[in-house]
């Protein structure tokens, strides 16, 4: 992955740990600082900073004006940041957790999605709703979902979802200057990975996968929570003689179709990771549609390694649901490597 | 433990409606919550409206049976709500809309063409919102008033003294976006008008299966937000009461709900049949409500209208009429590209090569 700092190389200080959280919190902070139309608001994200504490000191540094915790209720969180959003405003909104923004989902279907393309182009909704999704870290009933297909099979939405700290900063950054309203999925076990980097930072554009390992063999498509996933993966293949690249897809609307059928017609063979459910989910339009483009250079038919068709599990569980590398790499030791 | 117990709360709106002018077109005794009537020259201009957008919508109504509209939801019975709430907006305040509240975006002054688009079938929003200052008309039921709370919440940050009004049912009211709205509204102190028009009816539902409240007005008083109840077929209520909330508004007082106690004289659309859940007596019972007679009776008697000045202004219904029937029997211009063009702000590549799909099947179709 490119990381390019924006300043330049004489002043450039050493890079520091940063959490995926202080990445996000410097992110929420320099549009706040840049943009005075910029308002943050949801569940107690004001005082106590979020329960994640991606917010925690915005509201001291910006004021309640900018900043502030507001009732619980998402669809009047996401319903009143469309009026603030029509009003010029570009609302920053919080949902607490995964499953918690189904209250919102009639306002970001019905809405969200939509309202750019009921008044033809004369209407733009430039919201970012921050959702905390997907498990691996012991969450009760409700805080682990992965809700990105209900999103992704809306048009009118771009879903983005960053797998590091520097991306949650720049991807972050972009969605809130984008004048198209951004479901921003932040994989809740990262939160705490750190890399040494220096903020602020931009890497590439929303709308690009990056290879983040090259490899000749397979090509691993993941996103957010399960890049970690595949980049175990390849490690361990490797060390098998199995060359995997890897890529991180960022963005999961729109889909990146060139860079991965480039990586996909060098490997001749693909398999997508992700935490939700298999049955509809997200991979299996992965899986269409590189199927679709790059059929004759496809050795194999295109996997989905996912979680299992069942309702996310309890804390004790959910090492047996989630997609593994031993998953991975078993999954992939099912192709016919004849072929 | 000690709770603080407050010293004080909202106080339930009175039962009685707020009325001025009785169906008979007299004064009424009822009560007046501190509102005035307004003056004759307002209320002559807001009967001609109301003449105005009533024979707009029986045209409407016409042209959907014809089959010119795909379907249209009539306000007809409801022109004092339509007509006087939106009159009482400044040109810098916004609207919120639903899909039944066609006479508003009339009197708000959006062309007719551009309102019957959506019913028409040719686009969802035919109007610039902008231009209007009036939000695309919503028809999933009460959304609409959240989106009119956050605009009023945005005007406020900004120290605008803009405020904003918005729409809705007594259906409408189960629905818990607008407990959500009424909650923030009043939690934030936004300058917004909530307007319950409350017919009696969710299509078929009678309002006695929809709540058990004794009247919904009530409901303001939980979010600790000043209700009123008015008779909404007296338009000199509704503007008073309206203008009242307004200034409350713009004052920093934060929002206000207004029942406006009505009746839905048509169908519910003209897909639908009320002959299964209401008689006809309940209909003629509520004819001598009127809005429009009682106002006519009211002005004729101050002595601003007579027959001369009541023909003008059918006159001028019948001039609205024949531009409806113009603008409907003209053909919008359907462009199959726009299906892709606003979607997103930022360009994207699958859309651009469905676009290119369609594009051949049409090339292809003129061919053949």
């Amino acid at each position: 992955m490119t990381v390019t700092a924006m300043t330049t190389a004489d002043e450039v200080p050493a890079p520091v740990s940063v959490t995926m959280t202080k990445a996000l919190n410097q992110a929420l902070h320099d549009s706040l600082a840049a943009d005075e139309n910029v308002l943050v608001y949801g569940e107690d994200v004001g005082r106590l900073g979020g329960v994640f504490r991606v917010t925690e000191g915005l509201r001291k540094e910006f004021g309640p004006e900018r900043v502030w915790d507001s009732p619980l209720a998402e669809s009047g969180i996401v319903g009143t940041a469309i009026g603030m959003a029509m009003a010029g405003m570009r609302p920053v909104v919080e949902m607490q957790f995964d499953a918690y923004a189904y209250p919102a989902f009639e306002q970001i279907v019905s809405h969200v999605a939509k309202m750019r393309n009921r008044t033809k182009g004369r209407v733009s909704l430039p919201i970012t709703i921050r959702i905390p999704y997907a498990g691996d870290i012991g969450g009760v009933e409700h805080h682990s979902d992965s809700s990105e297909a209900y999103w992704t099979s809306t048009a009118g939405l771009t879903v983005v979802t960053p797998s590091n700290p520097a991306d949650a900063y720049s991807l972050l950054r972009e969605s809130i200057d984008s004048d198209d309203p951004v479901i921003f999925m932040e994989p809740k076990s990262r939160y705490w990975m750190k890399d040494e980097l220096r903020l602020p930072v931009q890497t590439a554009a929303m709308d690009q996968a990056q290879v983040v390992r090259e490899g000749s063999d397979v090509t691993l498509l993941a996103y957010g929570p399960t890049v970690r996933t595949a980049l175990s993966a390849a490690e361990e293949g490797a060390d098998h003689g199995l060359s995997i690249e890897v890529i991180d897809l960022r963005t999961l609307s729109p889909f990146d179709d060139a860079t991965v059928s480039t990586s996909v017609r060098k490997t001749s063979r693909a398999a997508i990771i992700h935490e939700a459910a298999q049955f509809g989910g997200y991979g299996a339009e992965v899986a269409a549609r590189v199927t679709e483009a790059n059929f004759t250079h496809l050795s194999a038919p295109v996997l989905r390694i996912t979680g299992f068709d069942v309702p996310y599990p309890s804390p004790k569980l959910e090492e047996y649901y989630l997609p593994t590398a031993e998953r991975v790499l078993d999954a992939l030791e099912s192709w016919d490597w004849e072929l | 433990m000690t709770i603080d117990v407050p010293t004080s709360r909202r106080s339930l709106p009175q039962l009685q409606p707020v009325s001025f002018i009785g169906a008979d077109g007299q004064p009424t005794d009822a009560p007046t919550e501190g509102l005035s009537i307004p003056s004759d020259r307002t209320l002559l201009g807001l009967y001609q409206k109301m003449v105005q957008v009533r024979r707009f919508e029986a045209q409407v109504t016409h042209l959907t049976k014809q089959g010119r509209l795909a379907t249209y939801p009539s306000a007809a019975g409801q022109e004092a709500i339509e007509v006087g709430a939106t009159t009482a907006l400044a040109p810098g305040d916004w609207l919120f809309p639903t899909y039944r509240d066609t006479a508003s975006l009339l009197t708000r002054g959006v062309p007719v063409t551009e309102i019957l688009s959506a019913f028409r079938g040719d686009w969802h929003c035919g109007f610039d919102p902008n231009e209007y200052h009036t939000s695309p008309a919503a028809t999933p039921l009460a959304t609409q008033t959240l989106h009119a709370t956050g605009f009023a919440m945005a005007a406020k940050l900004k120290g605008t003294d803009a405020c904003t009004l918005t729409f809705l049912g007594d259906g409408a009211s189960s629905e818990g976006d607008t407990h959500e709205a009424f909650n923030f509204a009043s939690v934030w102190q936004t300058p917004t008008v909530f307007v319950l028009q409350n017919n009696q009816y969710a299509i078929s539902t009678p309002l006695r299966e929809q709540s058990n409240a004794t009247m919904l007005a009530d409901r303001a008083a939980g979010y600790g937000m000043p209700g009123i109840r008015v008779d909404g077929n007296d338009i000199a209520a509704v503007f008073a009461a309206v203008t009242a909330a307004l200034e409350r508004g713009r004052d920093g007082e934060g929002p206000t709900l207004i029942e406006c106690l009505t009746y839905r004289m048509e169908s519910h659309t003209n897909s639908d049949d009320p002959t299964k859940y209401r008689d006809s007596e309940e209909v003629e019972h509520w004819k001598q409500f009127d809005p429009i007679d009682r106002l006519e009776k009211h002005l004729r008697s101050a002595g601003v209208l007579d027959d001369d000045g009541a023909e003008e202004i059918a006159a001028s219904a019948e001039v609205l009429a024949t531009a409806v029937r113009d603008a409907m029997n003209t053909e919008a211009e359907i462009d199959p590209a726009e299906l892709f063009a606003h979607v997103y702000a930022n360009p994207r590549a699958s859309l651009a090569r469905q676009q290119e799909t369609l594009e051949a099947e049409l090339a292809a179709a003129v061919q053949s």
